[in-house]
């Protein structure tokens, strides 16, 4: 019987400060049994339990693309027990991946149609994920925009690739920032509800938006995706419950009968609609 | 199947044969309380309790388990990898499970045992294990395993079904599995079968308390939520935990890592929904932040959101724990009513 709970033995290869409070990193990890990233298949809008040995596990959104290959990535925010220790570690260090644990973003469904990704503040990781993902299969989907906000510039993740992808033609970005002194600051100023009222196009009835970030940007968005014409049914959102087992089964996790960590993360706004709003 | 009648001068000496092949667990008294324990060597049951304290569902599901062991010593090879430890599977009997606990490892099953994931501690306990049932010849007050899917009699869950009848017990084989357990104990006097049924029929006439579940499945998840009376009903919640402690149809848990020097294990323990830690965020946000969401969770969970993604019924065998061992009264029995019978037009203000 496959032990569900066994994470998979990595090493860190790498980490990277990712932003100027330093309270970001992402880490770089490879598999020390190579058929384990095979067994390791996933799709973007995944995520893992990290285990580090001695102090527990935690969910975490899986920032490389299914494209990518040789290693998978994380970024993390430093928030308590596992995370802060987490933080301490470094290249060389043996820890544990479990997964690839709940649902991704629907990608069957958005074959052929407009994508718009929006995100804030930390909640990138898996729109990262789905971006380089889409850019590796760029001729299955329609027009792509993004519009990505943080505090200020220095708290803007994957910087370097947000560079790039400005550059390129075939992807809309407007990368925003709450406010800034930075003379060179060529993007955009403002919360990203108001940049998505000015930015974003209507949806033609068949836009898929994906919308991660702060329950606040959530709370503020969604009336702008509304008058744009996205239903229920095309706003995609992704949930944080608080997880321990990732697989449905330790109970805590719950919305009214769904699992976040199992029948999730990912659910439309319509589905979300008929579940108790805990989360 | 086959019913044997067992004589009690014969039950020691039975069970003494029973311990060659199996690891025993039975319900023992410690001062006024019972509950199910690994009997030692030559240590009888005692079946003189209306139901133990406590479910049996630590028989395959214990309250802290070793999930892995590790080793922190970058000196070892397999330093900071997860293993699983040599655990104990061979077969064991439970013996005096009443029917409602037999029957919650069924409910229990279908989050352990899914499609897509199985647990492989609890799978391989459960598999392990032969339940031996002692019938209820006097149910309790709190009682209601008839309106709750089971039963005084109740065969489902159970290897062997096992009746007192004064200075004999009748036992029913009810599985292969039980079959040879009672080959095992050399028990093979075969009896009549109808003496069984002449006590189930008595034993189900005197359980007077019941539920209604009939409209559970109808009801509007979030009408259900929304309804008025769970600030009442949780008033007086301590959110002690208790309820699911004793519950044989609860079973979440949490996961704990914990060092000893250089070495360690991941274990998980019994965990409470009615606790504000199960769901806190490491931000400090809690999405069940009150008592009043919390109590709202339990129930809705067993009499709810179970009943929807099973179609099962509810996940409460009718045990009555939570109901005698609440140190507030707070009742399922009057919950489920209020559940079943929740009209939101009803009792939305008539303005209009
Ligand atoms: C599907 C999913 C994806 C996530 N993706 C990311 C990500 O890409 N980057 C990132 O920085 N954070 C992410 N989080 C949040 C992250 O899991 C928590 O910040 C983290 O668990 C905090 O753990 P801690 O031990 O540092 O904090 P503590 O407060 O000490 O938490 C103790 C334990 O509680 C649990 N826990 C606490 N907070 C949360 C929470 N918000 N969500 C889930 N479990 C929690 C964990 O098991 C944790 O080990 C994600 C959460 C989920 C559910
Ligand atoms: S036993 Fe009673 S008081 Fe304690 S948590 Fe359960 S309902 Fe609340
Ligand atoms: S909810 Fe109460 S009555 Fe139902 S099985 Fe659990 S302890 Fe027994
Ligand atoms: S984290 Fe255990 S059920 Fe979702």
């Amino acid at each position: 019987m496959q032990n569900p709970y066994w994470p998979y033995p990595v090493r860190i290869d790498n980490v990277i400060t990712e932003t100027e409070d330093k309270n970001l990193k992402t880490f770089k990890f490879i598999f020390l049994n190579p058929e384990d990233e095979e067994k390791f298949a996933y799709k973007a809008g995944q995520f893992a339990e990290l285990s580090i040995t001695g102090k527990g596990e935690i969910p975490i959104g899986i920032a490389s693309s299914p494209t990518e290959k040789g290693f998978v990535m994380f970024t993390v925010n430093k928030v308590g027990l596992v995370s802060s220790f987490l933080h301490a570690m470094r290249p060389g260090d043996i820890m544990g991946i479990r997964g690839p644990l709940g649902n991704w973003y629907p990608w069957e469904k958005m074959e052929g149609k407009n994508v718009i990704i929006i995100g804030g503040g930390f909640a990138f990781t898996t729109l990262r994920s789905s971006i380089i993902y889409m850019l590796a299969n760029r001729s299955k989907f329609k027009d792509i925009h993004v519009i990505y906000g943080a505090r200020s510039p220095g708290m803007l993740l994957y910087r370097d690739e947000l560079a790039e992808w400005e550059k390129r033609d075939d992807i809309n970005m407007h990368i925003t920032v709450d406010a800034t002194d930075d003379p060179d600051w060529k993007y955009n100023v403002g919360f990203v509800p108001t940049i998505t009222e000015q930015k974003a196009p209507p949806s033609d009835g068949e836009t898929y938006a994906i919308i991660c970030g702060p329950p606040i940007m959530i709370k503020f968005t969604q009336p702008v995706l509304d008058k744009l014409g996205y239903d229920n049914d095309h706003i995609i959102m992704s949930l944080e419950n608080r997880m321990k087992c990732g697989i449905g089964i330790c109970g805590r996790c719950n919305i009214g009968k769904e699992f976040v960590c199992k029948d999730g993360p990912v659910f439309t706004l319509g589905e979300l609609n008929t579940t108790p709003k805990e989360y | 199947m086959k019913v044997i009648k067992i004589d009690k001068k014969d039950w020691a000496g039975g069970l003494g044969k029973l311990s060659d092949a199996y690891r025993l667990f039975g319900p023992v008294k410690d001062k006024d309380v019972s509950d199910f324990k690994e009997l030692a060597a030559g240590e009888l049951p005692d079946f003189d309790f209306l139901n133990t304290n406590l479910s049996a569902k630590s028989a395959v599901f214990p309250q802290n388990e070793v999930m892995f062991e590790y080793s922190l010593d970058e000196s070892q090879e397999d330093h900071h990898i997860m293993k699983e430890p040599e655990k104990d599977y061979s077969p064991r009997a439970v013996i005096g499970i009443r029917p409602c606990d037999a029957a919650a490892f069924l409910l229990v099953k279908r989050n352990f045992d899914t499609p897509e994931y199985k647990d492989p501690y609890w799978i391989r306990a459960y598999e392990a294990s032969t339940f031996v049932g002692l019938a209820c010849n006097d149910p309790g007050k709190t009682c209601f395993c008839t309106t709750a899917g089971c039963g005084p009699f109740h065969e489902d869950g159970l290897d062997v079904l096992i009746a007192d009848a004064g200075d004999h017990f009748l036992a029913k084989a009810i599985t292969e599995k039980g079959e040879a357990l009672l080959q095992a104990a050399g028990w093979g006097a075969e009896a009549d079968g109808g003496q069984i049924e002449t006590m189930k029929k008595a034993a189900e006439a005197k359980i007077s308390s019941t539920v209604s579940t009939d409209s559970l499945k109808d009801k509007v998840t979030t009408e259900l939520y929304d309804a008025s009376f769970w600030e009442d009903t949780a008033f007086a919640c301590l959110n002690c935990g208790t309820c699911t402690y004793v519950c044989p149809t609860c079973w979440c848990f949490d996961i704990q890592d914990e060092n000893y020097g250089k070495a360690g294990i991941r274990m998980r323990n019994w965990d409470s929904c009615m606790y504000p830690l199960f769901t806190i965020h490491g931000s400090g946000h809690n999405p069940r932040g009150t008592k009043t969401q919390r109590v709202r969770q339990r129930f809705m969970h067993k009499l709810k959101y179970y009943v929807d993604k099973y179609g099962a019924g509810i996940q409460c065998v009718g045990c009555g724990r939570c109901v005698r061992l609440c140190p507030v009264n707070i009742d399922i029995r009057e919950v489920c009513e209020f559940m079943n019978s929740y009209d939101p037009a009803a009792t939305t203000c008539k303005a209009a």
